[in-house]
Formats: C-alpha cells, sequence, structure tokens
C-alpha cells in the first residue's frame, strides 16, 4: 500500500515536471531563436534556419570529379562504379556508400560534385556580434544577402534610441510616482471637501482605454508646441498612470498604522515632514512596486511614443517598428535589435521580479 | 503680538509692520515665479539645443525629476507662509492637486471632448450626428475589426486564462516551481514590437523555388512532415489564430502569477480534509479549487478582456491590419493618423469606451462597498 502510493507520488511527479518542461520549451522556443539568429553571420541566417547551429547532419561537398573529355556525355557513363545518363546525374545519384554524385551545370562544364552526409556539430559556422554592432549604429552599414551580394544600408541607430528611450523612460516613472505619492498621502491622511468624490473619479477612470485621450491631447500639444518633446511624453505618461498609481499607494499608505501619524502631529511635525520623513519611507515596498511595473510599461510602449514623440526622438520600441516596416527581411537587424530593446527590461525583470509580481497582484487593471 | 508693537512704537513699527508683510507676500510670490521661469529656460533649451544627444538626456532626466520635486517643495512653502487656517484649508489641495489636474486633463475631461468630436466632421469644424457612428457600426471594415476583436477576446483570453491556470496548478506541485514560473513569466518582460519581431521571425517564408531553404520555424515543420510552406500571416482568417498566439504568449504569464498566488492561498486542511474523504484530485479541483480562486479568476478574465479590446502594437507591427487582421484600436489609429479623420477616430475611441463601462461600473461597486468611511 504504501509502496503502491509512493510509486504514484513518483509518476505523478514525472507526468507534472514533463508537461511543465514541454510547455517551457514551446514558450522559450522562439526567443531562443531570435537569440542565437542575431549571433550569426547575416549570409549564414538568409540560407539556413537557426538550428542548424545544433548538432546535425548536412550534405557536404567532400570531392570534385573532371569527366574525362574522351567521354560521351550524351550516353550512359561510368562513373565511380555506377553507370548512369547525364539526366540521372543531374537529378543526384546515390552511390552504394552513401555518398551523393550531381552533375553540375550544363553537359559542357563535365563537372561532378560528390557530396556526403557528415555530422556536424555545435556552432560549425563562426558566431559574430556584427550585427549588434550594425543595429547599434547610424552610419552606413554593409552586409551580404542570401546570394552572396553585398548590401550597403543607412543603419538604424538603436544606440541613440537606446538613450531616448532612458531619457523617456526614468521620468516618466519617476514623476507619476512623485505626483501619485503625493496625492495618495493626501486622499489618505488629509481631510478636504470633496475628498471621497475626487477619489471616486480616480476610481472610475482606471479602466478608460487611453484611446479616447489621444484626439484632444494631440490637439493642445499641437497648440502648446509640446509634440515630440521629452516634457511632452514625460506629461502623457504621468497621465496615464496616474490613477493606478494613485489608486495602490492610496490603498498602501491607509493601511499604514494611525498611533504613528498621530504621534508624529502631537510632536508638531508638519505635513510636509511627515510626509518625507515618515509616509514615503514607510511606503518604499509599495513605490518599488509601482516604480517597476511603470517602468517597464513606459520602457515597452509603442502606441505612446508613436503619436507624440514620433520620429524626433526615436526610442527603441519605435526604432525597431521602423526596421520591421522599411527591411522587414533583415533578420540580422532585426533580431539584434529586438535583443537590444529587450536588454534592459528583462534585466530589471529578473533583478526586481518579486516587486513586479507584488505590484501585479495589487492591482492589475490599467486603462 | 504685532498689534502690542504698533501701539507702542506709533507709525515706524505700523509701516515696518506693514513692509514686512509686503516683503513676505513678494518674496513667497516670486519664489514660485522665478522657479517657474528657470524651469521653463531649461525647457525651451532641451527642445531647441542641438548639444550632444548625452548631454540631452541627463539634462532631461535631472530637469524633470528635480523639477518636479522644487514645485511641490515650494508650492509646500508659499501655503506654509500663509496664515494657519489657510494653511490647513490650502495644503491638501497642493498635494493632490497637480496629479487631480493632470488626471483631469489627460483622462477625465478627455472623454467630453472626444465625446463632443465625434458628432463632429473629420476636421472637428461642423456637426454630422450620428454618422460617425453609422460607420463605425456598420462600414465592413469596421465590422471585421468587431469580429477580430471577439476573435482575441474569446480565444486569447481562453488560452491565457486556461494555461494560465494549468500552469499555476502544475507548477504548485513542483518543487522547481519558481524556475518553470520564472520562464513563462518572462514574455512579460517583453515589448509587443519585440514580441511582434520574435514571432514574426517564427512564421516567416520565402516561398517556393530551387535550392531554398525556410529559415522560419513553422515551415521549416511543416516542410519536414511533408507539407508545403506557407505565408501564415496573409492567409484569412487563419492569420487570425497565428496573431493570437503571441497574445497567448505574452498574457499566460500574468494569469499564471496572480491565479498561483490565489490557489496558495487556499488552506491546506480544505483540501486534505477533500482527498480523506476520498475526492480524486480532479474533483477537488473542480470542487475546491475553482470555487475558492472564483473571484481572482474573474479579476484575471476582465483584465485579459480589456487588454485585447485594446490590442494595437502587435497587429499594427505583423500586419498593419491587412489581410482581414484589423482590430479596433488598430483602425482608430489609421482614421485619426492615416487618414486624418478625427471624427471617426473619436467614434471608434467611444466605442472601446462603451465596451470597458461595466468595468468600470463593477469597479465603482466595489469600491464603495469597500470604503463605506468615505
Amino acid at each position: 500500500m504504501a509502496a503502491s502510493y509512493k510509486n504514484q507520488k513518483i509518476y505523478s511527479s514525472l507526468v507534472v515536471n514533463g508537461v511543465l518542461i514541454l510547455i517551457c520549451f514551446l514558450w522559450l522556443l522562439p526567443t531562443l531563436g531570435v537569440f542565437i539568429t542575431s549571433l550569426r553571420n547575416s549570409q549564414d541566417i538568409f540560407t539556413s534556419g537557426w538550428w542548424t547551429v545544433l548538432p546535425h547532419k548536412e550534405n557536404m561537398q567532400t570531392d570534385e570529379i573532371k569527366v574525362d573529355a574522351s567521354v560521351n556525355v550524351d550516353e550512359p557513363m561510368e562513373i565511380e562504379g555506377v553507370t548512369a545518363t547525364f539526366e540521372e546525374l543531374r537529378q543526384g545519384v546515390t552511390l552504394p556508400d552513401g555518398r551523393m554524385l550531381t552533375w553540375y551545370g550544363n553537359k559542357r562544364t563535365r563537372t561532378i560534385i560528390v557530396t556526403e552526409e557528415q555530422w556536424v556539430g555545435f556552432f560549425s559556422k563562426p558566431m559574430t556580434l556584427d550585427n549588434y554592432v550594425d543595429v547599434l549604429t547610424g552610419k552606413e552599414i554593409r552586409f551580404t544577402d542570401a546570394s552572396g551580394n553585398e548590401i550597403i544600408r543607412k543603419g538604424n541607430n538603436l544606440g541613440s534610441a537606446f538613450l531616448n528611450s532612458i531619457a523617456v523612460a526614468v521620468p516618466a516613472t519617476i514623476i507619476p510616482i512623485l505626483i501619485a505619492a503625493f496625492a495618495a498621502f493626501g486622499f489618505s491622511w488629509l481631510n478636504f471637501p470633496g475628498r471621497g468624490l475626487i477619489f471616486t473619479m480616480v476610481v472610475a477612470i482606471l479602466v478608460v482605454p487611453l484611446q479616447i485621450s489621444l484626439v484632444p491631447i494631440l490637439q493642445d500639444y499641437t497648440k502648446l508646441n509640446l509634440n515630440g518633446t521629452f516634457l511632452g511624453i514625460w506629461l502623457a505618461h504621468t497621465g496615464f498612470g496616474l490613477p493606478l498609481a494613485t489608486y495602490l499607494l492610496f490603498n498602501y499608505m491607509s493601511t499604514l498604522p494611525r498611533d504613528l501619524l498621530e504621534a508624529a502631529y502631537m510632536d508638531g511635525a508638519s505635513n510636509f515632514t511627515i510626509f518625507t520623513r515618515l509616509i514615503l519611507p514607510l511606503s518604499v515596498p509599495a513605490l518599488a512596486s509601482f516604480a517597476i511595473f511603470q517602468f517597464l510599461w513606459v520602457w515597452n510602449d509603442y502606441l505612446i511614443a508613436l503619436v507624440f514623440l514620433g520620429d524626433k526622438s526615436r526610442v527603441v520600441t519605435y526604432a525597431l517598428a521602423s526596421i520591421v516596416g522599411e527591411k522587414g527581411q533583415d533578420w540580422h537587424l532585426l533580431t539584434s535589435g529586438a535583443f537590444v530593446s529587450m536588454l534592459l527590461p528583462l534585466a530589471v525583470f529578473f533583478a526586481l521580479q518579486r516587486f513586479f509580481v507584488r505590484g501585479l497582484l495589487a492591482g492589475s487593471v490599467k486603462g | 503680538m504685532k498689534n502690542s508693537q504698533d501701539k507702542s512704537s506709533g507709525t515706524t513699527g505700523f509701516l515696518g509692520g506693514l513692509v514686512v508683510t509686503m516683503g513676505r507676500i513678494l518674496i513667497s510670490f516670486f519664489v514660485p515665479v522665478i522657479t517657474f521661469l528657470v524651469l521653463w529656460q531649461v525647457f525651451i533649451f532641451l527642445r531647441d539645443s542641438s548639444a550632444p544627444q548625452i548631454v540631452i538626456v541627463l539634462v532631461a532626466i535631472i530637469w524633470g525629476v528635480a523639477g518636479v520635486a522644487i514645485l511641490y517643495v515650494v508650492s509646500n512653502w508659499f501655503v506654509e507662509q500663509l496664515p494657519g487656517p489657510w494653511t490647513r484649508r490650502l495644503q491638501p489641495f497642493v498635494y493632490i492637486g497637480p496629479a487631480v489636474v493632470i488626471m483631469g486633463w489627460y483622462l477625465a475631461i478627455p472623454v467630453l471632448r472626444t465625446l463632443i468630436l465625434s458628432f463632429k466632421d473629420e476636421i472637428g469644424a461642423t456637426w454630422v450626428g450620428f454618422d460617425n457612428y453609422i460607420f463605425a457600426f456598420t462600414d465592413r471594415i469596421m465590422l471585421e475589426t468587431f469580429r477580430n476583436n471577439l476573435l482575441w477576446m474569446i480565444v486569447g483570453t481562453s488560452f491565457s486564462v486556461g494555461l494560465g491556470l494549468l500552469i499555476a496548478v502544475l507548477a504548485d506541485r513542483s518543487r522547481f516551481e519558481a524556475v518553470y514560473k520564472s520562464i513563462i513569466f518572462m514574455p512579460m518582460a517583453i515589448s509587443f514590437v519585440g514580441a511582434g519581431v520574435i514571432w514574426k521571425f517564427v512564421y516567416t517564408y520565402k516561398g517556393e523555388g530551387v535550392g531554398i531553404d525556410e529559415i522560419g520555424l513553422i515551415n521549416a515543420i511543416v516542410l519536414a512532415l511533408g507539407g508545403q510552406s506557407q505565408p501564415w500571416l496573409s492567409l484569412p482568417p487563419w492569420n487570425n489564430f497565428f496573431l493570437i498566439v503571441i497574445m497567448v504568449w505574452l498574457q499566460t504569464g500574468f494569469a499564471m502569477v496572480v491565479i498561483s498566488s490565489a490557489i496558495k492561498g487556499i488552506p491546506l486542511e480544505l483540501l486534505e480534509a477533500a482527498r480523506i474523504d476520498g475526492a480524486t484530485e480532479v474533483q477537488a479541483f473542480f470542487k475546491i479549487t475553482i470555487p475558492y480562486i472564483k473571484g481572482t479568476l474573474i479579476t484575471v478574465i476582465t483584465t485579459i478582456v480589456i487588454f485585447s479590446l485594446k490590442l494595437f502594437d502587435i497587429v499594427r507591427v505583423m500586419t498593419g491590419g491587412n489581410n482581414g487582421t484589423n482590430v479596433i484600436a488598430n483602425e482608430f489609429y489609421l482614421q485619426r493618423f492615416t487618414y486624418g479623420n478625427t471624427g471617426r477616430a473619436s467614434a471608434i475611441a467611444i466605442v472601446l469606451l462603451i465596451a470597458v463601462i461595466p468595468v468600470i461600473v463593477n469597479n465603482l461597486r466595489e469600491f464603495s462597498k469597500e470604503r463605506r468611511a468615505f
């Protein structure tokens, strides 16, 4: 009885882990493919799939046979112990030992290529960082396409886009948090007329789709000359991030112990002192959670950057999307570009995953 | 105290007091003005300067972050200069004011402005009645977007939530839970544009011809199985499902994390008791786990449905909405930015808003239940 119970446990654990490993494999496969591709030579990328870096059997040319001028190519010929016509040789003739003979070109070449299936090990072709260098630069770049032609393109300057993304994402993360922290403190600890009503409005606009705002806000931006400025896009991200930030921080701050704050008031501390010395330090977990949330959201945003920043200061998502649009088949640039755009969010994500998850659980609905 | 001084030292004292008060008012008036002017000058520098990019980026970050902090400090200082009751009355508004103004400008008021624009023509000049709504609900393209968004909502959401639930339940029984969850969750950190590139490569198609090796994963597998390679993204209506796969890839991690934390909240005794009573794992799952996490499931489903309603980036990058893959948010973008028709774009935005109204009502109801104290 006990043994069978144990067996059953092992069996079910095998099934559970097997299914999970399969799902995880499927989940990683697309990203893995892009990562490996980004490290291959441009010509290799166009001629063979990325999985060919794994060990596999491949037809390799091992020899070349020159057919003697005395042989009549219009009749069956005997080569390497087999007899075949030109037509058969064009199609390829397999020798008993597994090698294959293929006639190269037309009859006059009198050349037969001998190929053999051979095992190719890991990374049989050299890996390179050239694609990354090419995609980061704004200068002219050269690469070879599938048929070996050299192509010259203008670089996509993803390096500069990376800087722009930082210039957008850092303030667009800190500003809404600062403003939301002040507001959340006001809503949770200060008394003023209209408090309930205004906060209800905040809850109401939590899930308003931001498409609602794009048309009128763009009109305002055109009037105020804010289009394409950093200030404009910071404010936009602030506006769209504030309801959730205020709501989350309010939920957190209103649970802070009342005694602590009352003691501080008794000691004659001003609201400002209480906020900066007491509330902010105590709210660090909530602030961090939202900060990661907002940073990833802003860094990965495409729509708001497309509408309010556009071509003036390209951010990485914009730059990457324009490579897709202009050079949709240049996989060496697309794959390395995709990885450049993923670098920072993935690092932030893996380093601070716990905070991120906490933020996600606290409130996951955003407009 | 000021009064007693006035009486004892006569007119000079009174004038002195007046000067001090005037000075205080002037200073409290000028400090904010000067702060504002300085910040404005930096803004002009940032907008028009041709300094090296790294300098602009650094100045921008410092200016943006410090600017907001300084505005709060200065306005708080200004309010604290006022007589006591006024400080108490105005200070809350200094704290909530900026947030309320920005939320009002960016979200609350645009609801009304977009509503008004939706009844006007393409440049917002003349009233056109319900024309834009007639377009929004009868045009062939719009009907196609509705069909596609429904597909995204139903298929995308059910697969994301279903898979998320499956993985959460399974991972709960594994020693390597954290590793599995990290891997499934990872796409959450990737932009939709990046995800678009990743999957475009999976679906890529080179075409037929001698000596052409497919470099896209799907086509290579299809060829290896003896099939024919296909341009997957231009095959309506199936291309919609190939795009939805991307959304499932992105959103399953979210569903899994939230559901997983709810599953961890189920008291162990409850499951133990059920097992002792002879319930099978499947029974325990449907009779205990599911009812227990029902609230969480509804939240997750709502969130993902809203996500799929507003979905834009994936379609924009992968197909641009061509070949029968258009969605509402992309048609909104096309109407406003490609065809320059603000009226139709606004009507489409209002359609999106109408679709989320049930969620708004529900949020408000939950909120008023939670916070009777307000």
